[in-house]
């Protein structure tokens, strides 16, 4: 994976940079020694380390304005930092850069029930903005994974998903308004607690774009009544085919359900062994969730499990309570920490048509073998969101590389059926040199227009989404 | 009229023209004479790809709406964000295309509980003010791959680039539909119903006051599910359940002002900021939708209404006016300058000739 080299001119500037930010901002808000700047060489894509030239960790937008403004004019890159759970390198310093971490801005600043939304600074994490209306039975929908440590910043930044966006939609469904600092200092508010843009819908183009417009400090975010009740069933079938046949038709009956979750065997049998769930053992296992009064929830599993029963599942398991609900989502949600348990992976999140399931799955498992690793499946079927684990063995010289050849096959595979790199993680840099097998070197230069237009001299996280040969002579600029 | 019928040939069309031009689908959705060459996409025309059992359709752009809707119909799906007909409001004929949907980002009443129309644009193909073709989004569910073009060009009205192609989600029609009827409230006493049926786990799928007539909540889904949380809604609130939903098109396409003088505007504002804002308006008629997110309102010929209600938070959209007053005042809400110098920005990168002209900038020139 390569990074810019470091800019020397700027490196030097660090000594200035350090004594102008303390000039702003609290003492303990600006890092600036080399151990402990290391605390910030890396997000979640833990391959890829390098410590920031500097790390500023502001309270206010007015912070963030004055950081800004500042790196600005002394065209020192800056990459914004939620809570730092990027999968896919988001948040990966350069050495010449400073880390703008949001993590201190995490107040509510206003909660409104009867218009149903809240504003919250953006470092609060995303659970704990459920968190600040559960008392009043309301919820922030998009769970990504991560939502007990990640922040609403990255969340925006990279249009979070989730288990339950086939229902509620992801960030971008969700998602306000925003109170947003430009690279020169300027703070601009976008959207609000009314709905829809009156001019060009900037806010939809600012969701997503992973931290290269511009610092989210403040974000309105639509909040909902909690459904009264959600119960899950578990079935088990003999092949992926027929799993991936079950779930298109239940897509199609008109029932919505806030979650089809489907796991392969290789991924059931690792969590068989580390959480004991009493799953079956067979190819494929779906987990459907209904949301309800008790009735309703009958109403729609009745429907639901008719549908399952034209497909002879091998194991059929209705929850009646919630214990039993428990007990059948307990092997799905500790599937990643089961295959962490045999070795490191990696985990992609190429989205694919529904329709092509079976294929995809058959053609990974394929490659798998070609590749001589192993691969297991854990997804959200219902909006063909995969999530292929590769097993590999850090320790091990060559096998990351292998890993990442490996899943850059598998990503290229899910364009090539209609699908795209990724649903819901982000490009970072872990998908930046993939991006050529998406999109025309056209469609690029669009996107990078619009960044262009946000941060003319391409100071904000520069060598991230896109190639580096495709924003060579921007970056250079 | 330039109606090219491929792709390619509206690509070469633009990268040739010498002149602004007017770019429209069907052409429902203004109410404003044209004033340049038009150029329409309903010469692409056609469903390419439809995958009931995926919720996906890809079309060209210049489709005709009413030929997805019974392409939908026959697999019993539907456009959940049930778009707007302008043609009833507007005094405008044709035929409403697709791709006029998505770039005017007309959504109806079921916008407060599924979302806009720019919520179910999966991906767009479109050709930019240089001719150049580009891509973005797909035709998946769930996409973070790269910039959100797809987002900003829903609701561009063709400021951008001519949609050439649109890929979209769509839901399952719902088995059972239900209205309560509420009869008897002010506007402020109806905002405060809707919005404790909003706040509710009813699941409403359209609030919406109608002066002098009712106050309108919407329950659909399952014959079980509906007829509990119907049952739900008006030990709250009251009214009656009826089984009729022939409001419910009425309402989106603002049938109450169809047909009668004055001026019409759109504003999306805070639901409980609505009466308060209807009521220093000064407005002849005003219909809510959206649990009051949503007002239409129908004035005297030339009023400023954004004078009157200075300092309101949301915008207001001037929809229908003679022309003396579209010349006088903006037909988009005003933005903050440093809003209006990005959208500038953008719209100088995918249009750097300036050839596709909004009928505000064409009309101004006119007439000043």
């Amino acid at each position: 994976m390569d990074m810019p080299t470091p800019n020397p001119v700027i490196l030097a500037k660090k000594p200035q940079l350090v004594e102008r930010l303390l000039r702003v901002l609290p003492r303990d808000a600006v890092i600036h020694l080399e151990a402990e700047t290391r605390a910030y060489e890396c997000d979640a894509l833990t391959a890829y380390r390098c410590p920031p030239m500097v790390a500023v960790l502001p309270s206010t937008t007015q912070e963030v304005s004055d950081i800004l403004r500042i790196c600005h004019e002394m065209g020192v890159p800056v990459v914004p930092r939620g809570s730092g759970t990027s999968l896919a390198g988001g948040a990966l310093p350069t050495a010449d850069c400073l880390i703008l971490g949001v993590a201190r801005m995490n107040a509510v600043l206003e909660t409104d029930y009867e218009n149903r939304f809240i504003r919250v600074q953006s470092g609060r994490t995303n659970l704990s903005v459920t968190g600040a209306v559960q008392e009043s039975d309301f919820f922030y929908a998009p769970d990504p994974s991560s939502q007990l440590a990640c922040a609403i910043a990255g969340n925006i930044a990279m249009n979070s998903g989730g288990a339950h966006c086939l229902k509620y939609g992801v960030t971008t469904n969700n998602l306000m308004g925003v109170t947003m600092v430009l690279m020169d200092g300027t703070v601009v508010e976008i959207g609000g607690a009314h709905l829809d843009a009156g001019g060009l819908d900037l806010l939809g183009v600012i969701c997503g774009s992973e931290g290269q417009l511009g610092v989210v400090t403040e974000a309105t975010l639509r909040i909902l009544r909690k459904p009264e009740g959600a119960r899950p069933v578990l079935m088990g079938f003999d092949s992926n085919e027929v799993a991936g046949e079950c779930v298109s038709d239940i897509i199609k009956a008109g029932v919505l359900p806030v979650a089809i979750e489907f796991m392969d065997r290789p991924c059931i049998r690792a969590t068989e062994a580390f959480a004991k769930a009493g799953y079956p053992d067979c190819e494929a296992l779906l987990i459907v969730e209904v949301e309800g009064s008790d009735a309703e929830i009958d109403e729609q599993l009745d429907k639901i499990i008719a549908i399952a029963r034209r497909h002879h599942p091998v194991e059929l398991r209705e929850s009646k309570s919630a214990d039993e609900s428990a007990r059948i989502w307990l092997g799905r949600k500790s599937a990643f920490g089961a295959m962490g348990q045999i070795n490191d992976y990696m985990c992609l999140d190429g989205t694919i048509p529904v329709s092509q399931l079976p294929y995809v799955l058959r053609r990974i498992g394929e490659m798998s073998k070609e590749y001589g690793l192993d691969v297991g499946n854990v997804f959200h079927a219902g909006d063909g969101n995969m999530h292929p684990l590769i097993l590999f063995d850090a320790n091990k010289p060559g096998d990351l590389e292998l890993c990442e050849a490996l899943g850059a096959d598998i990503l290229k595979l899910c364009v090539e059926v209609g699908g795209c790199l990724t649903g819901e993680h982000g490009v970072g840099i872990e998908k930046r040199d993939l991006m050529v097998d998406q999109f025309a070197p056209d469609d690029l230069d669009i996107q990078m227009a619009v960044k262009d237009v946000f941060d003319p001299q391409w100071l904000l996280n520069p060598a991230k989404v896109f190639p580096l040969a495709a924003s060579d002579a921007r970056r250079a600029a | 009229m330039i109606t090219p019928r491929t792709e390619a040939e509206l690509a070469e069309l633009i990268a040739g023209a010498k002149q602004p031009m007017q770019v429209i689908g069907g052409g429902t959705r203004s109410a404003m004479a044209p004033r340049a060459d038009i150029l329409t996409s309903r010469g692409l025309s056609g469903i390419s790809l439809y995958e009931p059992g995926s919720l996906t359709l890809v079309a060209q752009a210049g489709t005709a709406l009413s030929d997805i809707e019974a392409a939908l119909e026959a697999e019993g799906q539907c456009l959940p964000f049930e778009p707007v007909d302008h043609r009833g409001l507007l005094g405008t004929s044709g035929t409403p295309t697709i791709g006029g949907v998505f770039a005017a980002n007309v959504s109806g009443p079921r916008r407060i509980q599924v979302g806009a129309a720019r919520d179910f644009l999966l991906g767009v193909r479109f050709v930019d003010g240089s001719g150049r073709i580009l891509k973005n989004g797909g035709r998946v569910m769930k996409n973070v791959t790269g910039y959100d073009l797809v987002k900003l060009m829903a609701g561009s009205k063709g400021r951008l680039g001519v949609l050439s192609e649109v890929a979209l989600k769509v839901l399952p029609r719902t088995e059972v539909v239900c209205t309560l009827v509420i009869v008897g409230l002010d506007d402020a006493a109806a905002v405060r119903a809707m919005a404790q049926a909003l706040g509710s786990p009813y699941e409403v799928s359209g609030a919406a006051h109608w002066p002098g007539q009712g106050t309108f909540l919407r329950i659909e889904g399952f014959a079980g599910s509906v007829a509990y949380r119907a049952e739900k809604l008006r030990g709250m609130l009251g009214g009656d359940i009826e089984q009729s939903v022939e409001v419910w098109p009425k309402i989106r396409d603002v049938s109450p002002f169809h047909g009668v003088a004055g001026d019409i505007w759109r504003l999306s504002v805070k639901p409980s900021d609505a009466p308060g804002i209807v009521a220093r308006s000064g407005a002849e008629a005003a219909l809510y939708d959206w649990g009051g997110g949503l007002v239409w309102l129908r004035m005297a010929p030339g009023t400023d209404l954004r004078t009157r209600i200075a300092g309101f938070q949301g915008h207001a959209t001037l929809l229908r006016a003679d022309e003396q007053t579209l010349a006088r005042l903006p037909v988009e809400q005003p933005e903050s300058p440093t809003i209006a110098a990005l959208s500038a920005g953008i719209r100088a990168k995918f249009d750097p000739r300036g050839i596709f002209a909004t009928d505000t900038d064409m009309i101004r020139a006119i007439v000043s």
